[in-house]
C-alpha cells in the first residue's frame, strides 16, 4: 500500500484514438492521446489503482497510479565510438592552430 | 459544455482572449492583413522597459564570445582570404540557460501586471524552463504543458531533462504523448485555471528578443566599430529569428544579412508517433521551422508575433551530424560546452564563414546549457539505441530517421541553402483559392519581405502549375 501523501506519478488515456483529432498519421491515429503527471496522493492506494492527487499548482487530477517515488533516470548516454572519432579529428585537424 | 475534442476547440478563441487579455480583432484588416506593426506597439512596452525588466530579473545582457579557435578551424577549408570571424552570443548565461529566459520574463510580467496567479505555456524545450524560472521568481505558479512520450512510454531525454528543470522551478509539468492534440489539453488547463497564457507567439513573447539583436549590434558597434555582417538564428517557431532582426534594426543594423538555420529532419512526419522518437532534436529543425515560416498563424494565438519570413535574407539547412560535430568542436577548441540544439545556427556558421571574407563578421544569436538528457552523448546513444546508424562520412548524405553521419573532417561539414521563393510559394499557396485583393497583395509582399510584383510572379507560377 502507498501511503497518503506519498509523491506519485499518474497516467491517463485524454483521448481514446477515436476520439483523437483527423489529420494524424496513421500511427498515432491507432493510438491514444496519454497524459502522465506527478503529485501527492490523496488517499492510500496501490499500483494500478484509479487515483487522485494534488499536483504541484495544487490541482486535483486522476489517473492510474503507475509509479511511487518517482525520479530522474535520464543520463549522459552510454560509449559511442563516434563521438571518440570526432574528438581526435578535430583536435589533429587543429593542431597547428593557435 | 463539455470536454470533448470538438467543443473544446470551439471554444478556442474565448479561452485565449481571457488567457491573454488581448483582443486580436482590432488589428484585422480588410481581406487577409492584419495591423503587425500596431499590434506590437500596443503591448505597451518600449525596448528601455523591456530592458529593465530584463535586467530586474537577470537576464540578458549576456557575454558575446569570439570564437578564434573556431573561425581558424574554418578558415583552413576557405579559399586565401575568406574565412569570416565568428562570435556566439552566449545566451546559455541567462537565467535557466538559454534565450527563452527573455521571452519568458516579458510574459510573466505582463500576467503579474494584469493580476493572474498563475501562467501556463505549451512547450517540449527550454521556454518551459525559462518560464518555469521566472514565474518562480514572480510567485505565480507555472504548468508546463510538454509532448514528451512515444505510445510505448518512452521519453525523449531532452524533454524527460526540461521537465526536470521545469519541476525544479516548483511548476506542475504535464507530460502527453506524441499529437497535436497537445493544444486541446493546453486550453483545457488554461479554462481551468483561468492562468495567463505565457505564448511564445503573443507581442510579449517576440519583444523580449528584441534586446538579443539590440545587444549583438551596440556591443559590435562599441568593439568593432561596425555592425555585423551576419547574424545567424536557429529558426523553429521563428520568435528568435524576427524578435532578433527587429532588436537588430531598432539599433541601426539595418546591413545585416539574417540568416535562418535549421537541422534538416526530411522525412520525418511531426505528428507520428514512430518518427517522434527517431529524432536527435526536438527543436531548431525543418519540421518546425519551414511549416512555421510558411503559415506563421498556425500557433496558439490567433495572430502570431513570429513572422520569420519579413526579416529572413537567407536560409540554410545542417543535418544532426554536422551539429553534434560543432558542439564537440565548441567545446575542445574555446573550453565552451554548450547543448547540441543551441549550436544549429554554430554549424551554419562554419560553412557559411567560408563563403565570407575573413574580416567580416558572423554573430551566432545563442547557446543553450547542457546537461543529462540534453547533451550531445544522450542524444546519439538514445539514437543508436533505437536503431539509428552513427557513422564517420559525408553528413550531407544523413537520412534522418535512418541514420546520423558525423563529418570525417571539418571540411565536409556544409550547409545547404533552402531557397526563400520555395518558402515563399508555401506562405501564397494558403491564400490561393481566394481572390486577392491589391491589399492583399502588398500585405504578401510585406510579410515574404519581397514586392508586390514579384508576389503576382509567384503566385501566376502556382496558378500555371495547377493547370
Amino acid at each position: 500500500m502507498i501511503e497518503k501523501n506519498t509523491l506519485v506519478q499518474i497516467y491517463k488515456v485524454v483521448l481514446p484514438y477515436k476520439n483523437r483529432a483527423t489529420n494524424l498519421p496513421s500511427d498515432t491515429r491507432d493510438v491514444p492521446f496519454e497524459m502522465r503527471v506527478k503529485g501527492k496522493l490523496l488517499k492510500s492506494a496501490n499500483l494500478g489503482d484509479m487515483v487522485e492527487i494534488t499536483t504541484a499548482s495544487h490541482r486535483i487530477e486522476s489517473g492510474v497510479l503507475i509509479a511511487e517515488k518517482p525520479y530522474y533516470r535520464h543520463s549522459f548516454g552510454h560509449h559511442i565510438q563516434v563521438l571518440e572519432n570526432i574528438k581526435e579529428i578535430i583536435l589533429k585537424e587543429t593542431e597547428e592552430l593557435l | 459544455m463539455s470536454d470533448s475534442y470538438l467543443d473544446v476547440m470551439s471554444r478556442k478563441s474565448d479561452i485565449m482572449k481571457e488567457a491573454l487579455k488581448l483582443d486580436y480583432d482590432q488589428y484585422e484588416l480588410e481581406g487577409i492583413a492584419f495591423d503587425y506593426e500596431k499590434m506590437m506597439q500596443d503591448s505597451g512596452y518600449s525596448l528601455d522597459d523591456v530592458r529593465k525588466i530584463q535586467m530586474e530579473n537577470s537576464v540578458g545582457n549576456t557575454p558575446l564570445i569570439e570564437l578564434t579557435r573556431l573561425s581558424a578551424y574554418a578558415r583552413k577549408f576557405s579559399a586565401e582570404g575568406y574565412g569570416a570571424r565568428i562570435f556566439l552570443k552566449d545566451e546559455a548565461a541567462n537565467i535557466s540557460g538559454s534565450f527563452k529566459a527573455r521571452r519568458a520574463a516579458m510574459s510573466i510580467h505582463q500576467a503579474k501586471k494584469l493580476g493572474y496567479k498563475g501562467v501556463a505555456a505549451a512547450t517540449s524545450g527550454n521556454y518551459g524552463a525559462a518560464v518555469a524560472a521566472l514565474a518562480a521568481r514572480a510567485g505565480l505558479k507555472c504548468i508546463i504543458v510538454q509532448e514528451c512520450y512515444d505510445s510505448g512510454g518512452i521519453g525523449q531525454p531532452e524533454i524527460i531533462e526540461k521537465a526536470r528543470a521545469c519541476e525544479a522551478y516548483g511548476a506542475e509539468v504535464i507530460q502527453l504523448s506524441v499529437g497535436p492534440e497537445l493544444f486541446y489539453e493546453f486550453l483545457k488547463i488554461l479554462e481551468e485555471t483561468k492562468y495567463f497564457n505565457a505564448s511564445l507567439y503573443s507581442p510579449y513573447g517576440i519583444m523580449g528578443i528584441e534586446t538579443l539583436g539590440y545587444e549583438i549590434a551596440s556591443e559590435m558597434m562599441n568593439r568593432e566599430h561596425k555592425y555585423p555582417d551576419m547574424v545567424i538564428c536557429t529558426n523553429a517557431g521563428g520568435g528568435n529569428l524576427t524578435g532578433t532582426a527587429r532588436g537588430l534594426i531598432k539599433a541601426g543594423a539595418k546591413q545585416t544579412t539574417i540568416v535562418a538555420a535549421s537541422v534538416d529532419l526530411s522525412g520525418l512526419h511531426m505528428a507520428s508517433d514512430h518518427d517522434f522518437n527517431q529524432k536527435s532534436f526536438t527543436t531548431g529543425h525543418t519540421g518546425f521551422g519551414i511549416p512555421f515560416s510558411t503559415f506563421p498563424d498556425r500557433s496558439d494565438v490567433p495572430r502570431s508575433a513570429a513572422r520569420p519570413m519579413r526579416y529572413m535574407d537567407q536560409y540554410v539547412l545542417v543535418n544532426q551530424g554536422s551539429v553534434f560535430f560543432i558542439t564537440e568542436t565548441l567545446a575542445l577548441l574555446e573550453g565552451l560546452e554548450r547543448g547540441p540544439a543551441g549550436n544549429i545556427s554554430l554549424a551554419a556558421a562554419f560553412s557559411l564563414a567560408q563563403t565570407m571574407k575573413k574580416d567580416q563578421i558572423i554573430v551566432v544569436q545563442e547557446s543553450e546549457y547542457t546537461g543529462a538528457g540534453k547533451h550531445m552523448k544522450a542524444q546519439v546513444s538514445f539514437a543508436f539505441d533505437r536503431g539509428i546508424k552513427i557513422m564517420l562520412g559525408d553528413p550531407l548524405n544523413e537520412k534522418p530517421g535512418k541514420n546520423i553521419i558525423f563529418p570525417s573532417s571539418g571540411a565536409l561539414l556544409k550547409h545547404k541553402d533552402l531557397p526563400l521563393d520555395q518558402l515563399r510559394v508555401s506562405y501564397i499557396k494558403h491564400f490561393i483559392d481566394q481572390p486577392l485583393s491589391d491589399h492583399d497583395i502588398s500585405f504578401l509582399a510585406e510579410e515574404l519581405n519581397t514586392t508586390s510584383t514579384r508576389i503576382l510572379e509567384l503566385k501566376e507560377g502556382i496558378d500555371e502549375s495547377k493547370k
